[in-house]
């Protein structure tokens, strides 16, 4: 794989909300890149641009300026189709705060990203069943988020972003809500997604030991990169 | 994909029963009003073109006198006599049959019984020519016709009031001081279009008419058969030229006769029914325009609603077409709902207007299947901007809203 394109890169990457006296400058000239099958940590204080960027990687926002490339495309020129369909094929987002369909059950959350991608009926029930026992979720299938503990909930929300098998798998404080046993279980599975499935993974938190699973941690500071430290051993 | 999308719509729309049916409102009245009113319209033509039809088909009718100043001036012209009637018959081609008639509203009597009656003197044409079918016995035979014989044919009315389940036919009916042998009968026809009963009647062959009866040789309407409808408008031409003829007209004067046209008189009726029909039409499109737009409205208020619910859709990687799809879906079976709705109600209705009007009930196959696609129509069109306004939002901004 060498010499190929990273799977994600930023260079001098801003992104900026609001105009004149209001703006925000939320990134202010990043530049990363990450190959595949990192595992990478993102922290660094509230505010500070984390979830931002997140956002860009995910293609969902696009950068006020500079460029931001996916598997070597340059997002900014993509419709908002054409990004879905990036979305759609390669990425798998664990939003903060789990953004489930309410009144929804587990397992059709679970399908909704198989059924846009036009998965079949079947086929689709297998998966999702699949994807919620390695999330620690079986008998919970038809449950709706209403009637689902927080850490439940973001239990689904990772096997909705991982029931696609994407390349890229982005969790926005996926332990954010867990207490630490929930939380170690949730850290190791992603451990294992990134080791035995290759998936690469981003992932926000604020908590040390939890970035500790990562091979290499990338902190935030006002929307700039501050320190971008690789483990030694990985 | 689309069976999943109607499956959500039904989902959402069951979440908002009764927001969703006070929105479908419009649409119910609207397809409502449309199916009661044509429902009934057909009842109502079809059994004005049953009245007609009774009056016997492709028929003119030839009267004296000039029909501008209304009936009563038929009495000082001229009528017309049986050589008048060969003439036509001779001379008109393409005709199914010219039947003179002489009429007289008379008391009948059997036994103990009597009836009000119509004494018609005619020949055997007339049976044709006025679409009568004869249930027994038989018509006149030209002897009988030639020699003015004492026989008659009855019309059900008669049958019943008079012979009540006896057969008549050989038996002698009284009219005035005058009886007749009873030969044939005919089948019912019912009402005619002025609602009067046709079977209320007795027929005489012409020569007994006049003599036993009138007791002058007046012809007072001949009708003419023609066998193709598109030959109606020669063959009334014809007839004009044979009369004047005979009635020596010369050229310049006026007619003293009229020729009308009963498929005219159709045509004239029919198009008084299209602008009843256009006018309540649109009365009906106009509640469907408002019902329309409430659907508008309420589908407007789903997609600010459920902004955060798009928003997830679009992050997870449904494209624009696939979320308008949706709402397009949701829009249109919603409208499908109000206009099944409808159907049931505009139904309902007709079958009850038809019972108070005495017209026949027939619901339409095509009526309701347009009315249906009138429903989705609406759904698409009303529908679509919201649903746009749902695809095009934008992930990031739709996820924030809570
Ligand atoms: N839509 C927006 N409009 C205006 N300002 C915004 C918007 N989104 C983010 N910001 C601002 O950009 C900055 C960075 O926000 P971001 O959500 O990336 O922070 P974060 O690092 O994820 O913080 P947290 O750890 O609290 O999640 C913040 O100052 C925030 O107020
Ligand atoms: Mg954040």
């Amino acid at each position: 794989m060498s010499g190929e394109a990273p799977l994600v890169s930023f260079s001098n990457v801003t992104r900026f909300y609001g105009a004149g006296g209001g703006l925000v400058r939320a990134l202010a000239g990043v530049d990363l890149a990450i190959a595949r099958g990192e595992f990478i940590a993102i922290m660094g204080p509230s505010g500070s641009g984390k979830s931002t960027a997140m956002n860009i990687i995910g293609c969902l926002d696009r950068p006020t300026g500079g460029i931001f490339r996916f598997l070597g495309v340059e997002v900014n020129d993509l419709t908002q189709d054409q990004r879905a369909l990036l979305r759609r094929n390669f990425i798998g987002f664990v939003f903060q705060g789990f953004n489930l369909l309410n009144r929804t059950t587990a397992i059709e959350n679970v399908e909704l990203p198989l059924i846009y991608r036009g998965t079949g009926r079947r086929e689709r029930r297998e998966r999702a069943i699949e994807a919620l026992h390695l999330v620690g979720l079986e008998g919970r299938e038809h449950h709706t988020p209403g009637e689902l503990s927080g850490g439940q909930q973001q239990r689904v929300a990772i096997a909705r972003a991982i029931v696609t098998d994407p390349l890229l798998l982005l969790a926005d404080e996926p332990t954010g809500n867990l207490d630490s046993q929930r939380s170690e279980e949730i850290m190791d599975l992603i451990a294992r997604l990134n080791e035995e499935r290759g998936i690469t993974v981003v992932m926000v938190t604020h908590e040390p030991d939890m970035a500790a699973h990562a091979h290499r941690i990338v902190r935030f500071v006002d929307g700039h990169i501050a320190s971008d430290d690789h483990k030694a051993a990985a | 994909m689309l069976w999943e999308t109607v499956k959500l719509a039904m989902s959402s729309i069951r979440r908002n029963v009764l927001r969703s049916v006070l929105t479908l409102l419009g649409i119910v009245i609207g397809v409502g009003a449309v199916i009661a009113m044509v429902t009934l319209g057909n009842g109502a033509s079809s059994k004005v073109q049953e009245n007609l039809s009774k009056l016997g088909s492709n028929m003119l009718i030839v009267r004296p006198g000039q029909a501008t100043f209304g009936p009563g001036s038929s009495t000082d012209a001229r009528s017309f006599d049986e050589r008048d009637v060969t003439a036509l018959q001779n001379d008109l081609s393409g005709i199914r049959g010219v039947a003179p008639t002489a009429q007289k509203q008379m008391k009948v009597v059997f036994g103990a019984l009597n009836y009000d009656t119509t004494v018609t003197g005619t020949n055997s044409d007339w049976f044709t020519v006025q679409d009568w079918t004869l249930e027994d016995g038989r018509v006149f035979s030209d002897s009988e016709l030639r020699a003015g014989t004492s026989v008659c044919v009855i019309g059900d009315t008669i049958t019943h009031e008079l012979f009540a389940g006896q057969d008549p036919i050989g038996e002698r009916l009284r009219i005035g001081n005058f009886s007749c042998e009873v030969i044939g009968r005919m089948a019912a026809k019912g009402q005619s279009a002025f609602g009067t009963d046709q079977d209320a009647i007795v027929v005489l062959p012409l020569r007994t008419y006049h003599r036993r009866i009138a007791g002058n040789t007046r012809i007072g309407t001949i009708s003419i058969s023609v066998r193709e409808a598109a030959d109606i408008a020669r063959v009334q031409r014809d007839a004009e030229d044979v009369l004047r003829e005979r009635r020596r007209i010369v050229p310049g004067e006026e007619d003293d006769f009229t020729i009308r046209d009963l498929t005219q008189i159709l045509a004239t009726m029919a198009s008084t029914t299209t602008i009843l029909t256009g006018l309540l039409g649109a009365v009906a499109a106009v509640s469907l325009l408002v019902g329309g737009i409430g659907i508008m409205n309420i589908m407007l208020v789903s997609v600010t609603e459920r902004t955060r619910e798009i928003g997830i859709r679009l992050a997870i990687g449904a494209l624009e077409r696939q979320v308008l799809t949706q709402f397009l879906v949701e829009a249109v079976v919603l409208a499908l709902f109000g206009g099944i709705i409808g159907i049931v109600i505009g139904l309902g209705l007709a079958a009850g207007g038809a019972l108070a009007m005495g017209v026949p009930f027939t619901a339409d196959l095509r009526v309701i299947a347009l009315a249906f696609a009138v429903s989705a129509l609406i759904g698409v069109i009303f529908g679509y901007f919201p649903a746009r306004r749902a695809a095009q939002l934008d992930p990031i901004e739709a996820l924030r809203r809570e």
